[in-house]
């Protein structure tokens, strides 16, 4: 054993960099990307903690006895086709965001936005 | 991996990089056993989700703008979150150890009495598929509505006359694809029945309806993107396939009510039959049976709502060009 933990820290690793682009980037589908890479830290940890030293992958088999955990397993699987399905939601409304703004920056969205706010003032007022 | 995913401003490196990033992880959950989860990762991560994000692409342009404010605080909220989240992890059980949290609850029971109760040698489908199938019932339930959304923001009613346009310009555009297409001609057949093979095959080895789902979609949606829109309609009818996706449902569900209806609890199989571990059999065919279809109509169903949406852009753009020429 190198240091025991080093599977904990890679996922830390991995899903800061998820949280980080999803921080500090515009870009829509940019932070689409960086919500998979968070998720799949998430699985990552799961997985890692369903593993037992010596274990086999939890296949029934006459001459074994020792399996890693399956219920980590089962909860990851559904949860990989899960997040799929959400992520392809999220494209979607990307695609219509594209369509209404002409942009998937979020700092054009926000201006437009904002130079729509400032019109219907203006019209109030008057 | 990760940072060259954050450096990177072309989209399209982006994407093929979390493909590349999917078949890693696949591998590292093979290293770590979890053999059936490495499976379904392998054809969701590395397949379609990259399918996806490319046809995306393809609609909202392919560089990302550079952004104005500072990355400092983004940064630097990371860096403290992330030295929590290792604080947090010096309490964890060492990576493998056996005397785990996480070992001594539920899992002995799965491991040491499934054969017994279940009788069918994968665990993972047995736990899937019967101890918690109330669990797969609502997860089916989040993929169909997932489905329905995608649905509801991206679907175009179409008229026949657009149809044959376009598949006059996918006849010139395809054809330089030759090698591809005659390739994919003789490997489509071999991974439908791979699919298949996978559906009944997961009560022994790794497989099952997730993944087989997952599988099934992918062969169509690599016909259609070598054959073209307009082909791939005329084999796979649209309304067909959202039919199948709610029947898929409907198959789960009706187990379970039938379960009750015998006199056991909800989705409890050993009522179904007169020997328990036989009902138990039936009940996993037939639920992971459901699974399969809707996952694998939900996936087709996205694509070809993307694909869809692709070309009605495309064609009103032209449409806007060729008006514009003519004034």
């Amino acid at each position: 054993m190198i240091v025991g933990l080093f599977n904990d820290w890679v996922v830390v690793f991995l899903m800061m960099s998820g949280l980080y682009i999803v921080i500090a980037h515009g870009n829509l589908i940019k932070k689409i990307v960086g919500l998979t890479i968070f998720q799949t830290s998430v699985f990552i940890f799961y997985i890692s903690m369903a593993k037992v030293d010596g274990g086999t992958a939890p296949i029934l088999a006459d001459d074994i006895t020792l399996y890693s955990n399956p219920l980590p397993h089962v909860l990851i699987l559904t949860a990989i086709v899960v997040g799929i399905a959400t992520t392809a939601l999220a494209l979607s409304l990307v695609v219509r965001i594209k369509e209404t703004y002409g942009s998937i920056e979020e700092e054009d969205i926000q201006h437009q936005d904002n130079q729509t706010l400032e019109m219907n003032k203006e019209r109030k007022q008057s | 991996m990760a940072i060259a995913i954050i450096r990177m401003t072309d989209l399209f490196a982006v994407v093929m990089l979390t493909g590349i990033y999917g078949l890693l992880s696949a591998s590292f959950f093979v290293a770590m056993d979890a053999v059936d989860v490495a499976f379904t990762e392998a054809s969701v991560g590395a397949g379609i989700s990259t399918l996806l994000m490319l046809v995306v692409i393809s609609m909202t342009g392919r560089s990302e703008k550079k952004t104005r404010h500072k990355p400092l605080p983004a940064l630097i909220v990371v860096a403290i979150t992330g030295g929590l989240l290792i604080y947090g992890t010096l309490d964890m059980p060492y990576f493998g150890s056996t005397d785990a949290p996480i070992h001594s609850h539920v899992a002995p029971k799965y491991v040491n009495d499934s054969m017994e109760e279940i009788g069918i040698p994968n665990i993972v489908t047995s736990v899937l598929a019967s101890y918690r199938a109330f669990d797969t019932f609502g997860e089916v339930i989040v993929i169909f509505t997932a489905g329905i959304g995608v649905l509801a923001l991206l679907s175009v009613t179409r008229r026949p006359e657009d149809d044959e346009e376009i598949s006059s310009n996918n006849d010139s555009m395809h054809e330089q694809h030759l090698v591809i297409r005659i390739v994919a001609k003789i490997l489509i057949p071999f991974i439908l029945l791979f699919a298949l093979y996978v559906q009944f095959h997961g009560d022994f080895g790794p497989g099952g309806g997730f993944q087989a789902g997952v599988i099934f979609a992918a062969a169509i949606i690599l016909y259609t993107m070598l054959f073209g829109l307009s082909t791939a309609r005329k084999v796979i009818n649209q309304t067909f396939i959202q039919l199948i996706a709610a029947t898929g449902v409907l198959i789960y569900a009706s187990v379970g009510v039938a379960s009750l209806l015998s006199g056991g609890n909800f989705l409890d199989y050993n009522v179904l039959t007169s020997d328990p571990v036989a009902g138990q059999h039936l009940g996993i065919l037939i639920i992971e049976w459901g699974v399969g279809c809707t996952v694998a109509s939900v996936m087709i169903m996205i694509f070809f709502n993307f694909a869809n949406r692709r070309e009605m852009q495309r064609t009103n753009k032209s449409m806007h060009d060729t008006n514009q020429e003519s004034q």
